[in-house]
């Protein structure tokens, strides 16, 4: 079964520009070899950062497809910052990765303890049986 | 000698698959290696024969080519070796490819069969490497089945292999206590190749390959390797009274149609009438099991005519045995929708307050399904309109929440 996990991050959370050279490399050297990790085992379908909220754009339907807001929306207090999309045999090793993930290292080498929603992703539906 | 290749011959090549494997499997005593070195010989087989023609003798052709590619490997990992530790004293063991009698054992394939089914391993890696080494499909093809990148297919693949490398499970055929041991392991893995197909099969992934038909083919080469058993024809028979329906089970919108408004002029004929011969002989040998029950259902559903010719009185028997011998909240829960078709809704709904409770099912889709189903027939709308709601907010199959939702639009534009 497929899960979506999506890490949320703070809007008011630019502070990874101003992290430690050291802590910051150590946080995505964590993220690789965790993508390495999913990866040799086979359950890794991708895996995705996405760019700063700054560089969002809000569209409508409209005329001339003009987004009509630029950047950080006022109503939203969190973004997605980055997903993974697993192929796991169960929910329960699904929600374990989400922890390893959410326990990323931050400033200090201190867990990050982000939150990570983890959704089923939508298949078909089984045979008319058990 | 060779022969033109025509539209058989992919299929005669994905037969061969597991006799070559098994053959190469035992002569090098590496079943991981081998398996890579088949592979390599399928798909050389797959390049050279469109243009060359098909062997005389395609079997000894692959063997050949398989048992070069590991030899060479071999002798490069020996070389390699040597250069290392500058010792030089196993080339001796080397078998070389002359050596390898072209013969086959024809319990090869289903060494194969009870080694990938090992229950050592996740299903998702049992399916995987039945898929490859059994079927003879690519690594592409299982990752274009399962909707993942060819590189996190084979990564599952290679892990599965290192699983049996690991476990030292010896490439011979299991005891006949072993195998019976073993058997539910390799039906249910056939089973849940056919599932993964049939759920597929709906959906905007046309161009996926079809794991239902794989999983036919599969359960029917192993019936052949084990035509006395009378589980295996039990699947078989489940498997081919399913598949019967899905010309009618989605509309043109790929809409769910449930089994009682079904044109049931779609429905394959061949496929029910070969399923239920396969069960009649299955079930003349005595004992049930929990396939051959499934397929006598199935079965009586195929026969009805129209869906109020159902014969549900007995399907209720059928789900009544089938709860003794799989006492499944799943089960359950049919059978109060068979209990409902005999003696009315209330009845069903009064099976289903037990399920309330059971942590395993109570807040599943299905129980929330059933139920709305059950209360529209009592012609309490507003309930019913609550629970198809319910349901289709707790599914993970797209068709099913639609066809959920369109169930409560019907009843609340009422």
């Amino acid at each position: 079964m497929k899960y979506i996990l999506m890490m949320n991050t703070m809007k008011a959370g630019h502070d990874v520009l101003n992290w430690p050279k050291k802590d910051f490399q150590a946080h995505i050297g964590f993220m690789m070899s965790v993508n390495k990790e999913l990866h040799g085992r086979g359950e890794l379908v991708s895996a995705e950062g996405l760019s700063f909220p700054d560089q969002a754009k809000l569209v409508r339907a409209g005329k001339d497809g003009k987004p009509v807001t630029d950047g950080i929306f006022p109503e939203s207090k969190e973004f997605l910052a980055g997903f993974w999309i697993i192929d796991v045999d169960s929910p329960q090793r699904a929600y374990e990765i989400a922890a390893t993930v959410s326990a990323a290292p931050g400033p200090g080498g201190t867990p990050l303890n982000m939150p990570i929603e983890v959704r089923q992703v939508m298949s078909g539906p089984p045979p008319e049986m058990l | 000698m060779t022969n033109q290749w025509d539209s058989t011959s992919e299929h005669l090549l994905r037969g061969l698959a597991p006799q070559v494997l098994g053959a190469v499997a035992r002569r090098f005593r590496d079943f991981s290696s081998a398996e890579d070195a088949v592979q390599e010989a399928m798909i050389a087989a797959f390049t050279q024969w469109p243009q060359q023609g098909v062997p005389d003798n395609p079997r000894g052709w692959l063997i050949q080519v398989a048992s070069r590619r590991l030899t060479d490997q071999m002798r490069s990992e020996i070389a390699r070796r040597e250069r290392e530790t500058a010792v030089a004293a196993e080339t001796e063991s080397l078998t070389s490819p002359a050596e390898i009698e072209l013969d086959m054992d024809p319990d090869d394939t289903l060494i194969l069969l009870f080694m990938c089914c090992h229950p050592a391993l996740t299903p998702s890696s049992a399916i995987a490497l039945t898929l490859r080494a059994v079927g003879g499909l690519t690594t592409a093809e299982i990752a274009n089945a399962f909707l993942v990148p060819e590189a996190t297919m084979a990564q599952r693949i290679s892990r599965a292999k290192q699983t049996i490398k690991a476990s030292s499970i010896p490439f011979r055929l299991p005891s006949p206590l072993e195998r019976t041991e073993r058997l539910p392991a390799v039906l249910h893995v056939l089973y849940l190749i056919f599932s993964e197909g049939y759920a597929s099969s709906i959906g905007s992934h046309l161009q996926r390959f079809d794991l239902a038909r794989e999983a036919i083919r599969l359960a029917r080469n192993t019936k052949t390797l084990l035509p006395n058993n009378a589980e295996v024809a039990g699947l078989l028979a489940l498997m081919l009274l399913t598949d019967a329906r899905r010309g009618a089970r989605t509309g043109r919108d790929e809409e769910l149609i449930p089994l009682d408004r079904q044109d049931r002029s779609l429905w394959d004929r061949e496929e029910i009438s070969e399923g239920i011969d396969l069960l009649t002989a299955a079930l003349a040998k005595g004992s049930v099991d929990l396939y051959q029950l499934q397929a006598a259902i199935a079965a009586v559903h195929d026969e009805a005519a129209r869906a109020e010719d159902t014969d549900w009185p007995q399907i209720l028997a059928l789900y009544e045995l089938l709860k003794r011998v799989a006492p499944t909240p799943m089960v359950t829960l049919n059978h109060a929708i068979a209990a409902a078709m005999v003696h009315g809704p209330a009845k069903g709904l009064e099976l289903l307050k037990a399920l309330d409770r059971d942590p395993r099912v109570a807040s599943h889709y299905r129980l929330d399904s059933v139920r709305a189903h059950l209360l529209e027939k009592t012609g309490d709308h507003q309930a019913a309109i609550k629970h198809y709601r319910i349901a289709a907010a707790r599914t993970t199959s797209i068709p099913e929440r639609n066809y959920l939702i369109t169930q409560a639009a019907r009843l609340a534009g009422d």
